[in-house]
């Protein structure tokens, strides 16, 4: 039998699917007793290269209440053509094009492989996919030239089809109508005035058929349903136009005073390009697509006013309850957010700015409907230029790796409950026998829309066992959890995934070592770690961050802005990339052998090493006092310490790798001993030598930190401590 | 020929009238005697010759009669004798008065940094009438006696008479009009204007659009701008242009000159009116003329196919407004615009007119704008110096009494053309337009009257705003808009000294250049009645009655404004009867020489539009009339009120125009043709025995049945007949501010009635009384008074 490591490799090959359990404790009391919960990570659209989807519907238990999928876990009696869900224990009858099954000739969805399973379904009209750009033009000449330049680039990228729009802001917003030769036409809206939904509408002439100003209007023909508006056309179509109309973007002409911030709109901005596709292409595939250089400086959502002297909120405001534009700004922002992924949109933030840029305030845009936010210097810099190009990228199979307007439905066994989910999603409110009343992220329902997504995007989604201690299952007993998947290809179709899994129950008392054997700890710490960051989201408190690893406390610790950000990516993150924000990664490159990973420890800088670090969201590579000191003796340019050479450019490839994949695109840097960047390696690195305790440890091998933050070992004690008690 | 009194037995109603007093004599007299000779300005309280007749003014340290004129040149010492004869003291003026090119324009006098010289107390300034003392180091104020020390760079030396030794050399010493260069004590925020800026917004909706006038205009624009005001000696206009589209929707363009295309940027948040742009909308013409003329090829064609109907009207004028706010300007907005602004918006308006309400106590309020909302714009726009000209284009009712308030209070001007066709009516609005947007104007002015001790300005009648009692404010003052000024008394004046006015008009010229224009103008003052009445301008004190009647229709029923009027003038009349004529019976109506047209000519006011409106005239007529007649000058009222008719007789070698007859239809015969104009329209009247011949030559066509009536024009033809019509057309187009519109009528066809309406000496269809009936009306009256 394969070790529970191939198992849970497995597992999350076919399925996309880790629990933090692999043999479940069959009673509530036990499991509460495990202090880690009944979870798992969800990558709902794993990439499965293997995985040709069927083009049919797919079979759904007839009990309005359930609907399960047929999967290879229901009883099927083939001469009866009837089949018994496995969850709700109905029997169904197969429908009719189902007349010719066997045992021999299974339909996949019956195949123990097909666990996973992707339909392609036919439903209503296909709509192109939409990308309307939010950019923002009080921008240094040279950043707005740049972002001129990707998104000029951006338009070969899209589907040809694809309807796209243009939004611009600054002291006013322009929403720009694409459609026209000659005159350039755009509308303008005072960045200082909320509208709602339907003013925008009204205002932008979306609320009448009939278009008012609109040249050489060809007469519609009624068959040919309308499926853009002025704002939104084809890419193909008008590529060559809005190549132009970029091209002529200049910077905000309104003049900004000495002292002061130039007035952006952002909140407005946002506000408008979410009631324009309300109003146009509710229900289908959008990105609104924000590029912002600065905080909101005006109008509803603005995050700090235009005097310069007063100083955008800090943390200590925060906390002091003194950021005066926080509370509703961010409730502007929500508002926005909930409106978003209510109509299945989704809205990116690229946000390239030296300063803060409001994303604390903004962060729920990206949060709540699973869109991206990227965090940057410039925009004129390799990391925005090559992470927006990557929101293009596309899969193995040619085919964007995007997916929009999904909604995951669990169903599970009668003796487990679902908690809640925590990823960018938002709950749809389906109550149901299988929801458990205690929740954990966001709970209180077993279904959800993930507005956009991508091969990676990854759910944490926990349970609650609730089958009671005096009821026992009986032995090899088997508890199963269904995902099924809606969602919007990005070839336009309409698709269903379903995953079917089931996990044994295994008795605590008498069975403990089963279940402690088929724990999995890297699972456990990324759903625990989610669990952490979201309660510090929403409750704020030190008293939830104490109990949770320091690394994590480190996120909170940065400025606002950034913790936002990274708190933003970790929340849906697949595991891998999630350890490596947990617990970054040090590799050491020296003469004394291969490459091989080192603690991540102080006392792992030494001086003939060179290191890389990997924290997800920078890549470091550090030159060893030593080694600094030969490349500038130049020992890598003669031909006799080749070897040199090859060392020096050892961890430059290997960075190279990870910077071509991940997304967003880390920050790459490269220092040396003594180098001011080198901040970025000190201050990930356990401080097992600080100031404190530096005469204790002896000299010369390692570096010291000065923090007050407590070492890895001391924490680790903790964490024993804490275990034994809970085991007892 | 101004002393003697006139006794007239005027003839029993039902007698021929030839024997009434003809308009028409009075006006030949004048022209024949006072015509030939120049006016010159130099004697106090000379009484200048009529408006009707031709003269050459010579400045002799008066203002000219183009500038001001008085309903009398010889005014009463006391507040007791002007309440007896009931004569209202008015000085109707016009600031930036065009002269004709014989006459000179006032001199730019340039006192430097220091600015005008002023005295200490009233502020007044320098003028001819300043006493200049001890050796010429101090001069006494000629309005106020306050004695000021002479700036030592405007010390000069004075003769043997006490005149300056500069005096000749100085137009503010020798001359009645004259110019000062103001400094920057003079200008908002103590800043030199930038020169002002057009901005044309153009309404297009459906009914401009298919009318053909969005084309017409972007056309027209096209080469008008290349006309734009300019100062003097400049080679191109400093005025820059800006241009807006609207329906219910307002479009901008930004037209900067290195734009390849023009772009539109749309605010559709009308309710919160701003400019979306900054940079690129208020440009020179010369430098963006390419972009300019591409956006006005591609309007017509950007709007061919809109079904937007309904329009806004306030947010039109905000826009322009926040425009030259943002452009930190003064300017004018030309509003082209065609229906009632019934889209949701600020000011947005509703369909109130009922002709029902007409002799009503509630009649008043058909002049009363329908909301305060205009007034308050009004209010900024003066405050920026936007001044709001307005072309309309109705097909019903649009509420020109709301629709025109920014207009009247920024000193603008309404132009109005009912069911507009481009085929009939582009002559007179292109022409209307060429000239409104050419003519000679001044932005951001303040006007105030300062006068001797004895009598100050009280009231105030024309286009303009007033925030406190003193100073008239115009955001915009063209060459033709006319102030009328009342004066009463607060002390005694004395006939020694007389009684001065001086007209200080502030304003930023076209070229962005912050001047003062001054007018003097010296008067009489009398103890007696007679000297009064000896002295007095029937046409000006028309003008003034008429204002004063036009203003009063807004607070009170037109009945009683109407009995106001005729008690006035009986009581003027009765005065004069009782203490200037010789006894006489008293079945004999007494009329002062210079009065002796009052009645006539009050007649015609009491039958106007205004006062007493026909069927056919609507709401909308009034209200616009209402404001014309309030910005008109003398000569303006005097026409409007008594039309000039004209006989086409056939003797084509004479050059003048032919005499004019009375406005009776027993003058006119079956035979003729004749031409009545009163500053609005041209009529030509053609008789049912018309020759043959005639007709063929000024219509082309054979027979009285074939002239067709809706002819716009006369038709060119080359024949001595025709060039004669069509040049005494053209003679009459040139001497009126707006360009007449020109109806056939045939001689009992149906629009006769109309013409009718204009033979002002004949009882009216709407009830107004004949010539010889008012008069009877006028003697009983007079009667009552004195009995």
């Amino acid at each position: 039998m394969a070790t529970y490591l191939e198992f849970i490799q497995q597992n999350e090959e076919r399925d996309g699917v880790r629990f933090s359990w692999n043999v479940w404790p069959s009673s509530r009391l036990e499991a509460t007793r495990m202090v880690v919960p009944l979870a798992c990570l969800l990558t709902p659209l794993k990439e499965r290269l293997d995985l040709p989807p069927v083009q049919y519907e797919p079979v759904l238990c007839s009990r309005p209440t359930c609907k399960a999928v047929l999967s290879p876990l229901c009883q099927v009696d083939y001469r009866a053509k009837l089949w018994a869900c496995n969850f709700c224990f109905q029997r169904n009858q197969f429908p009719p094009a189902y007349a010719g099954i066997s045992e021999v000739n299974q339909p996949a969805e019956l195949m123990p492989q097909f666990s996973t399973i992707e339909y392609i379904v036919q439903r209503g009209p296909q709509t192109p996919l939409i990308f309307l750009y939010v950019v923002d033009t009080c921008l240094e000449e040279e950043d707005l030239q740049a972002l001129k330049e990707s998104l000029q680039m951006s338009l070969s990228l899209l589907p040809a089809d694809a309807l796209v729009g243009l939004i611009t802001f600054g002291r006013m917003v322009q929403v720009h109508e694409l459609s026209c030769e000659g005159i350039s036409k755009s509308y303008v809206f005072r960045g200082t005035k909320d509208l709602t939904a339907k003013q925008i509408q009204d205002m932008l002439g979306l609320s009448r058929p009939a278009v008012p100003i609109q040249q050489g209007r060809p007469l519609q023909t009624p068959e040919q349903p309308v499926i853009s508006s002025r704002f939104l056309q084809p890419v193909h179509k008008i590529d060559m136009n809005l190549t132009d109309l970029l091209g002529e973007l200049q910077r905000d002409p309104w003049p900004v005073t000495q002292g002061k911030r130039p007035l952006r709109s952002t909140g407005v901005a946002l506000s408008i390009a979410v009631g324009l596709l309300e109003g146009t292409f509710p229900n289908t595939g959008a990105r609104i697509m924000l590029f912002t250089g600065g905080p909101p400086t005006q109008g509803p959502g603005m995050v700090v006013g235009d005097e310069l002297k007063t100083p955008i909120r800090s943390w200590h405001d925060i906390e002091k309850d003194n950021a005066r534009f926080m509370k509703k700004a961010t409730k502007h922002y929500e508002t926005l957010a909930n409106r978003t992924a209510a109509n299945g949109h989704c809205i990116d933030i690229y946000a390239c700015a030296l300063d803060q840029t409001g994303l604390l305030e903004m962060k729920c845009c990206a949060n709540l409907t699973g869109g991206h936010m990227v965090m940057g210097d410039s925009f004129n810099t390799s990391l925005f230029k090559q992470t927006f190009q990557r929101v293009f990228n596309k899969g193995f199979n040619g085919e964007f790796r995007m997916a929009f307007g999904a909604s995951l439905d669990v169903k599970t066994s009668r003796e487990l409950k679902i908690a809640g989910a925590i990823g960018p999603c938002i709950s749809l409110n389906a109550k149901g026998p299988c929801v458990s009343e205690n929740e954990l992220g966001i709970g209180g329902t077993s279904q959800w829309k993930i507005c956009s997504l991508d091969p990676s995007t990854t759910l944490a989604i926990y349970f609650e066992v609730v089958n009671q201690h005096n009821a026992p299952i009986p032995q090899g007993g088997r508890g199963a959890v269904q995902f099924v998947t809606q969602y919007q290809h990005s070839s336009t179709q309409k698709r269903i995934r379903v995953t079917t899994i089931a996990r044994n129950w295994a008795d605590a008392q008498s069975q403990l070592q089963h279940i402690e054997a088929a724990f999995d700890q890297e699972a456990a710490a990324v759903l625990m770690a989610r669990l952490g960051v979201y309660r510090a989201e929403s409750e704020e408190g030190p008293d939830v961050l104490r109990w949770l690893d320091r690394q994590l406390i480190r996120l909170g610790r940065t400025l606002r802005n950034e913790s936002s950000y990274y708190r933003h990516h970790f929340a849906r993150q697949d595991l891998t990339q999630s350890l490596i924000m947990i617990q970054p990664i040090l590799y050491a490159y020296s003469f004394h052998g291969p490459p091989e990973p080192v603690l991540l420890d102080s006392s792992s800088i030494l001086p003939d090493r060179i290191l890389l670090m990997d924290t997800f969201f920078q890549i470091v590579i550090y030159l060893g006092e030593t080694i600094a000191q030969w490349q500038k003796a130049g020992y890598q340019d003669m031909p006799e310490y080749e070897n040199f050479k090859h060392l020096l450019q050892a961890p430059l490839d290997d960075a190279q790798e990870i910077l071509q994949t991940r997304f967003p695109m880390p920050r790459y840097i490269h220092t040396e001993h003594g180098g001011s960047q080198a901040r970025f390696l000190l201050s990930k690195v356990n401080p097992s030598q600080t100031h404190n305790n530096l005469y204790a440890w002896g000299q010369e091998s390692g570096a010291p930190i000065l923090t007050d933050d407590v070492s890895l070992q001391v924490f680790m004690d903790h964490l024993k401590k804490l275990a034994v008690s809970s085991a007892s | 020929p101004l002393t003697s009194p006139l006794k007239l037995h005027y003839p029993h109603p039902q007698n021929s009238n030839h024997k009434l007093l003809s308009t028409i004599q009075v006006i030949e007299d004048d022209r024949s005697n006072r015509g030939s000779e120049p006016f010159v300005t130099g004697v106090r309280g000379q009484v200048p010759p009529l408006v009707t007749t031709n003269f050459l003014v010579k400045d002799q340290g008066n203002a000219s009669p183009r500038y001001i004129r008085c309903t009398s040149y010889n005014i009463p010492c006391t507040s007791d004798m002007a309440k007896q004869s009931q004569v209202p003291l008015a000085a109707v003026i016009k600031p930036l008065a065009t002269l004709p090119p014989e006459e000179t324009l006032p001199y730019l006098v340039d006192h430097g940094e220091s600015g005008p010289v002023r005295c200490n107390r009233c502020k007044a300034y320098m003028c001819p009438f300043m006493q200049f003392i001890e050796g010429g180091r101090r001069f006494q104020c000629c309005f106020c006696s306050c004695v000021t020390e002479v700036p030592p760079h405007y010390f000069q030396h004075l003769d043997h008479t006490g005149k300056r030794v500069d005096f000749y050399d100085r137009p503010e010493l020798s001359l009645g009009s004259y110019e000062f260069l103001a400094t920057v004590d003079y200008c908002k925020n103590n800043k030199f204007p930038s020169p002002p800026a057009f901005i044309f917004m153009i309404d297009v909706s459906y009914n401009a659009v298919k009318s053909g006038l969005v084309r017409l205009i972007c056309e027209e624009l096209k080469s008008l701008l290349d006309y734009l005001p300019r100062e003097g000696n400049m080679e191109e206009s400093a005025i820059r242009v800006g241009f807006v589209t609207y329906n219910k929707v307002l479009h901008f363009y930004n037209v900067k000159s290195s734009l390849a295309q023009p772009q539109m940027m749309v605010v559709s948040d009308v309710a919160d009116m701003f400019v979306p742009l900054l940079d690129g909308f208020l440009v020179n013409v010369n430098e963006s003329r390419t972009v300019i003329a591409s956006l006005l090829d591609q309007i017509p064609e950007m709007f061919a196919d809109t079904r937007e109907t309904e329009t806004v009207f306030a947010p039109v004028i905000q826009a322009g407004l926040e425009a030259l706010k943002a452009a930190e300007c003064s300017g004018k907005l030309f509003i082209f615009h065609t229906s009632l602004p019934i889209a949701e918006a600020p000011g947005k308006l509703k369909n109130r007119d009922d002709k029902k309400l007409i002799n009503t106590d509630k009649e008043k309020t058909l002049f009363q704008p329908q909301t305060s909302f205009y007034n308050n714009l009004a209010k900024d726009c003066v405050a920026q110096g936007c001044c709001v000209d307005l072309f309309l284009f109705p097909n019903q009712y649009l509420d020109v009494a709301t629709l025109g308030v920014v207009t009247y209070q920024t000193g603008g001007s309404i132009y109005k053309y009912a069911y507009f066709q481009v085929r009939t009516d582009q002559d007179r609005f292109l022409n209307d337009l060429r000239r409104d947007v050419q003519k000679e104007v001044g932005f951001d002015a303040v006007m105030r009257v300062r006068t001797s001790t004895g009598i100050r300005a009280t009231d105030f009648f024309g286009a303009f705003y007033m925030s406190n009692t003193t100073d008239v404010e115009m955001a915009g003052l063209d060459c033709d808009k006319t102030i009328t000024v009342e004066f009463k008394h607060d002390d005694k004046l004395s006939e020694d000294s007389g009684a001065l006015l001086q007209c200080a008009l502030l304003y930023t010229s076209c070229a962005g250049q912050r001047r003062l224009r001054i007018h003097n103008l010296s008067l009489n003052c009398c103890t007696q009645l007679a000297d009064l009445y000896r002295n007095c301008e029937t046409d000006t004190l028309i003008n003034y009655l008429a204002k004063y009647a036009y203003r009063g229709v807004l607070n009170s029923p037109v009945k009683t404004v109407r009995d106001a009027l005729i008690n006035q003038c009986a009581q003027i009349l009765a005065c004069y009867r009782k203490n200037c004529a010789s006894p006489s019976s008293a079945g004999q109506l007494i009329l002062p020489e210079c009065m002796k047209l009052l009645p006539v000519y009050l007649n015609c006011v009491l039958k106007s539009d205004v006062l007493q409106p026909g069927p056919e005239v609507t709401t909308d007529d009034r209200a616009y009339i209402r404001q014309l007649v309030t910005s008109m000058d003398v000569a303006e009222t005097n026409v409007f009120f008594y039309p000039r008719l004209l006989p086409l007789v056939t003797d084509v070698d004479s050059d003048s125009l032919p005499a004019a007859i009375r406005n009776s239809e027993e003058r006119l015969s079956k035979g003729d043709i004749y031409l009545l104009e009163n500053g609005l329209n041209i009529f030509v009247w053609v008789g049912v025995n018309v020759q043959q011949g005639l007709i063929q030559n000024l219509f082309g066509v054979s027979s009285f049945s074939q002239i067709s009536s809706d002819l716009s024009t006369l038709p060119v033809l080359e024949n001595p007949f025709s060039k004669k019509v069509r040049s005494i057309v053209d003679m009459l187009q040139v001497q009126r501010s707006r360009y007449m519109k020109l109806i056939i009528v045939k001689q009992e066809d149906k629009l006769e009635m109309l013409f009718k309406h204009f033979l002002v000496e004949d009882k009216s269809l709407s009830g107004g009384a004949s010539y010889v009936d008012f008069l009877c009306h006028m003697h009983k009256e007079i009667r009552q008074l004195l009995s």
